[in-house]
């Protein structure tokens, strides 16, 4: 491992699609171990004691942890292609506030959309699509959240997209029809092929979900 | 050089950490404490998203989080800095912040909680205390990582002086020196520092308050 890229991940999973969505866009070469997280490999319980979870980096055979520290890190090391991070500070600290929000609010209030039932559910909808209706506010009229060019919140955020028809189906609702300019957004992104090799066939990541909730008792 | 205002609760660990980084860089500011209970519309206005503290306010421009402040702060002014300079050790560094971040809310929930619950609560400060001294602590090393104070230990200043205060107040036990041995050096050396002696609320007054936090706490719950 001396020297190269590996990347233990979780094919569904948005924080690891983050962490392909960087090498891809920095063009770095790396190895992909897929885990199985109902039977976690020692590699992955060597690499990430405290958390135990995926994304791990590893790099040079030292693991780094966290997908936001690990794109963070990407665009460090691998600073002379496609920065993520823009130069200035107070930019810096703007795309850092909204990549902790997509990361405090996105995943819980998704989960709550596929795991909750009635009122507990429309609630979940509500919360969920007010949470993209501030991140429709922030894009504005711009291309990216990066401004002109594809940047750190995009990378954040877009790996959501393709949960959006699972949310849709098991909430019955369209997000298109509530945040069409969100949903423009990451069409655009989609055209980048960083992106689109790096996120999940929706079908799939549907059935995926079908079966957690199988194995989570919800009906 | 353009103004520094800090907007912030004195009883809140994350206003603390702001306190420290400014202080350790030397930068001046205005301090404007917050009524937590009847936010002002200042606050609203600087922080709409979230409508907390801390706020850090430059040029007339707000900067809201408590961890993507450190790291403004840390780049607009770089000497001093509170970030190792590898990539790798600025990724562990990041990693243990936001493990701060994402588990020290367990200290409140000791005093927050109704007594069934506060075992539990005990347990999860006690196991983030034990995750800190087994992985995150280095044995040798005066401070995070690392011989000089940084970001790390800043941002864990709720475990040096927090923990023990509701400790106290509730009678429950997360912290034992003998089983963090580590750890009670680490809190010993951060404590020793002056900046962060200047920085940290006086223990007494945060006796008081937690106290009378706890009571209300209590008497919410049994009616």
């Amino acid at each position: 491992m001396e020297g190269g890229v590996v990347l233990l991940d979780f094919w569904p999973s948005m924080f690891g699609m983050r962490v392909r969505i960087a090498l891809a866009e920095k063009e770095i070469k790396y190895e992909y171990i897929e885990q199985d997280l109902r039977n976690k490999s020692d590699l992955l319980l060597q690499m990430n004691p405290v958390h135990k979870k995926i994304p791990v980096l590893v790099h040079n055979g030292k693991p780094i942890c966290e997908s936001l520290v690990q794109v963070q890190y990407i665009d460090e090391v691998w600073k002379n292609q496609a920065p993520l991070l823009p130069a200035d500070p107070y930019k810096r600290a703007t795309a850092r506030f909204w990549a902790d929000f997509v990361d405090k609010k996105m995943y819980d209030s998704g989960s709550r959309v596929w795991k909750t039932k009635g009122e507990e559910q429309e609630a979940a909808k509500k919360e969920f699509i007010g949470n993209l209706k501030l991140l429709e506010g922030e894009l504005g009229d711009n291309l990216y959240f990066g401004g002109d060019g594809f940047g750190y919140v995009d990378v954040a955020l877009v790996p959501f997209y393709c949960w959006f028809y699972a949310y849709e189906q098991c909430g019955n609702f369209s997000i298109e029809a509530e945040c069409p300019k969100l949903i423009a957004w990451a069409k655009r992104c989609m055209q980048k092929e960083s992106v689109a090799k790096s996120l999940a066939d929706p079908e799939k990541v549907y059935g995926f979900l079908l079966q957690l909730k199988k194995a989570y008792g919800i009906e | 050089m353009a103004a520094v205002k800090l907007l912030g609760a004195w009883l809140s660990p994350y206003n603390c950490r702001v306190i420290c980084a400014l202080k350790l860089k030397g930068i001046a500011y205005e301090y404007m404490e917050e009524d937590l209970l009847n936010k002002s519309p200042l606050l609203l206005q600087y922080n709409p998203v979230h409508k907390k503290i801390p706020v850090l306010v430059h040029g007339g421009r707000s900067i809201c989080e408590s961890a993507v402040i450190l790291r403004y702060i840390d780049e607009t002014w770089p000497e001093n800095p509170l970030l190792p300079a590898d990539p790798y050790e600025r990724a562990v560094a990041l990693f243990w912040i936001k493990f701060a971040d994402d588990t020290t809310s367990s200290i409140a929930m000791m005093y927050l909680t109704t007594v069934e619950e506060q075992e539990k609560a005990t347990k999860e400060c006690s196991d983030m205390l034990e995750t800190i001294e087994e992985h995150g602590l280095i044995e040798g090393k005066k401070f995070f990582r690392g011989d000089e104070i940084n970001m790390v230990d800043i941002a864990f200043c709720s475990v040096a002086h927090w923990v023990g205060v509701i400790e106290e107040v509730t009678g429950l036990k997360a912290f034992e020196p003998h089983k963090f041995p580590k750890l009670n050096s680490w809190i010993l050396n951060f404590k020793s520092v002056p900046v962060i002696k200047e920085s940290l609320p006086d223990t007494e007054t945060m006796l008081d308050f937690f106290k009378g936090r706890r009571e209300m706490v209590l008497a919410s719950k049994s009616s």
